[in-house]
């Protein structure tokens, strides 16, 4: 069996952040942070990918880790960044709970679609709610990490370090759970359901274990955005806020677990250059990466690394 | 000596269709049994009540004593009564080895082992040892062994059979239901197929209920014959007699032999 590399590359990659963030301007670690955040919803995302299902509706439990720790935040005065990714974590775990009671029995473009509306019934609940801001939304106070406020001039470098551990420790989990039978069941779901059944596995059970954690995750990541960024608003949940988590999951690929942190780091290093080049049309600039991505890399950014591997 | 498998009385109309009407067998423990009949005669729509995929109208599938007529397919194939499929169910982006572990995987994680905190490679339930081993003896014993790096798409015919077969060995069955297994297969390979089928299966002991429309196989490997016509079962003897029946060679052999 080849030795699993994983664990070391996700050390390096958290070694090279702590390291390599010193000497970095604060813009950049701004993105990278928002990296860390996307990246935890792609993973999420493609877990479900990896199952055969594409969720529209990843922004619904992105939103809700936003607004959980926009809540503890505002309510309790707790602006702790590891208590506010617990608590996003938590909410949108147990929200997916829930639906995933409904959601664990479609599939294709009706799960698809299904994952959309409720990330728009959210958003409506969220426009519709003045204790919540409404369309405004509400600021959050500036991270504290186990008590202490970093330094002004330290936070984006604290928070970034912050994210970085819990993400890649985050991403170590996940890459756990697909060496179980449970996680390794997601590709024979999507290859063939019926055998599965008829080995005696529950479809519908694996799905809604998949579905939990991708929440968990994106939630995570909506809480750290939201402290990022210190303001939410229901764009969050909106469906091009989606959009773009299936956009950087088809960039990233599901080969690795490490792939949509990439993916996520290139999303938002394309966006701010096409954004600087040509501000009016940088949508369109976005539309040709995607449309190259789906041409040359139809496995995503991380077939180029198998791709070298194998040659 | 007790029938593993007892279906009592089953019916079972699609609309105006019926297809099981009455259908009441006892099958007993490690025996073979083919089930014949023209297409449409009601065969696997037995098997699919058996299976669970179809609920009885009316009747109860009793296996080793239990009511099974209400289970999932997934409850009764934890039980120990697995089928393979006319048209072979493989995970066709693998390859013959990974459609093995995944099968052996389900089985994991059926049983709870190899889950997110165990470290090493656990033993498979009922084979003793961990996936990768059990996946090379059951390759092995159905001559699957040299293929393994092939993609499952890829394979002729045979042996998309054989591996749609060698998976569910991966559940250690003591029932085995074999929907046609050697159709889509050429009348020279038909045998060596059969064989190698019986061969695995009588290594790993389990009770055969398979579908065929080849009477030679049929009278070469099975112990008991129940021939299917209009959803019943028009006769239940040992071949030789079950192919002599007058309405056996009047609506299902005469038909297909004549």
């Amino acid at each position: 069996m080849k030795p699993d590399r994983t664990p070391v590359l996700l050390a390096a990659i958290l070694a090279a952040v702590v390291l390599g963030g010193l000497a970095l301007p604060q813009w950049l670690l701004f993105i990278l942070t928002i990296a860390c955040a996307q990246g935890l919803v792609v993973l999420g995302l493609s877990l479900l990918i990896r199952a055969g299902l594409v969720s529209f509706g990843q922004a619904l439990f992105y939103c809700i880790g936003a607004y959980a720790a926009g809540g503890l935040s505002r309510a309790f005065g707790v602006s702790d960044l590891f208590v506010q990714m617990a608590a996003g974590c938590a909410s949108a775990a147990v929200a997916a709970f829930v639906l995933g009671f409904l959601l664990s029995r479609y599939r294709g473009i009706f799960f698809g679609l299904l994952s959309l509306a409720l990330s728009m019934i959210f958003y409506g609940l969220i426009v519709k709610s003045e204790t919540l801001g409404s369309t405004d939304g509400f600021n959050l106070a500036k991270a504290t990490l186990f008590g202490v406020r970093p330094a002004e001039a330290w936070v984006r470098y604290s928070v970034l370090v912050a994210a970085a551990c819990v993400t890649m420790g985050a991403a170590f989990l996940t890459h756990r759970f697909l060496k179980t039978p449970l996680g390794q069941l997601a590709p024979a779901i999507k290859d063939n359901e019926i055998r599965v059944e008829y080995m005696g596995a529950s479809v519908r059970y694996a799905i809604h274990v998949n579905y939990v954690i991708a929440a968990a995750l994106a939630g995570a990541g909506g809480a750290l955005a939201a402290t990022t960024v210190g303001h939410i608003d229901p764009e969050m949940a909106y469906w091009t806020t989606s959009g773009e988590f299936v956009f950087i999951a088809i960039l990233s690929g599901t080969g690795s677990v490490v792939a949509p942190f990439l993916g996520a780091l290139i999303f938002g290093a394309i966006r701010t250059v096409a954004f600087d080049l040509s501000p009016n049309t940088w949508q369109m600039s976005m539309g040709l990466v995607l449309l190259a991505a789906i041409v040359f890399l139809p496995d995503g950014l991380w077939s180029l690394f198998r791709r070298r591997k194998s040659a | 000596m007790p029938a593993i498998l007892d279906a009592q009385g089953l019916n079972k109309s699609f609309g105006a269709v019926t297809a099981a009407q009455g259908v009441s067998a006892a099958i007993e423990r490690d025996s073979v049994v083919g089930l014949i009949g023209t297409n449409g005669a009601g065969k696997t729509t037995f098997i699919n009540m058996i299976t669970g995929y179809l609920k009885p109208d009316s009747g109860r599938i009793k296996y080793d004593g239990r009511d099974i007529t209400a289970l999932p397919p997934r409850d009764i194939a934890r039980l120990g009564i697995c089928r393979s499929f006319q048209i072979p169910q493989l995970y066709s982006s693998l390859t013959v080895r990974e459609n093995m572990m995944m099968a052996l995987g389900v089985m994991l994680h059926a049983a709870g082992r190899g889950g997110f905190f165990s470290l090493g490679r656990p033993d498979v339930p009922g084979h003793d040892a961990p996936a990768e081993e059990v996946a090379e003896r059951i390759l092995a014993r159905f001559g699957l062994a040299e293929h393994s790096d092939k993609n499952a798409q890829v394979l002729p015919g045979g042996m998309r059979k054989l591996l749609d077969i060698a998976l569910t060995m991966a559940a250690k069955p003591r029932v085995l239901l074999l929907d046609e297994p050697t159709s889509g297969v050429s009348a020279e390979e038909k045998f060596g197929i059969m064989e190698l089928i019986m061969q695995a299966v009588r290594a790993e002991g389990a009770t055969v209920i398979f579908v065929e429309h080849d009477m030679e196989v049929v009278s070469r490997f099975a112990g008991r014959v129940l021939a299917f016509y209009d959803g019943r079962i028009i006769a239940d003897a040992p071949p030789q007699a079950a192919l002599a029946d007058a309405e056996v060679r009047r609506y299902v052999v005469g038909t297909l032999n004549a």
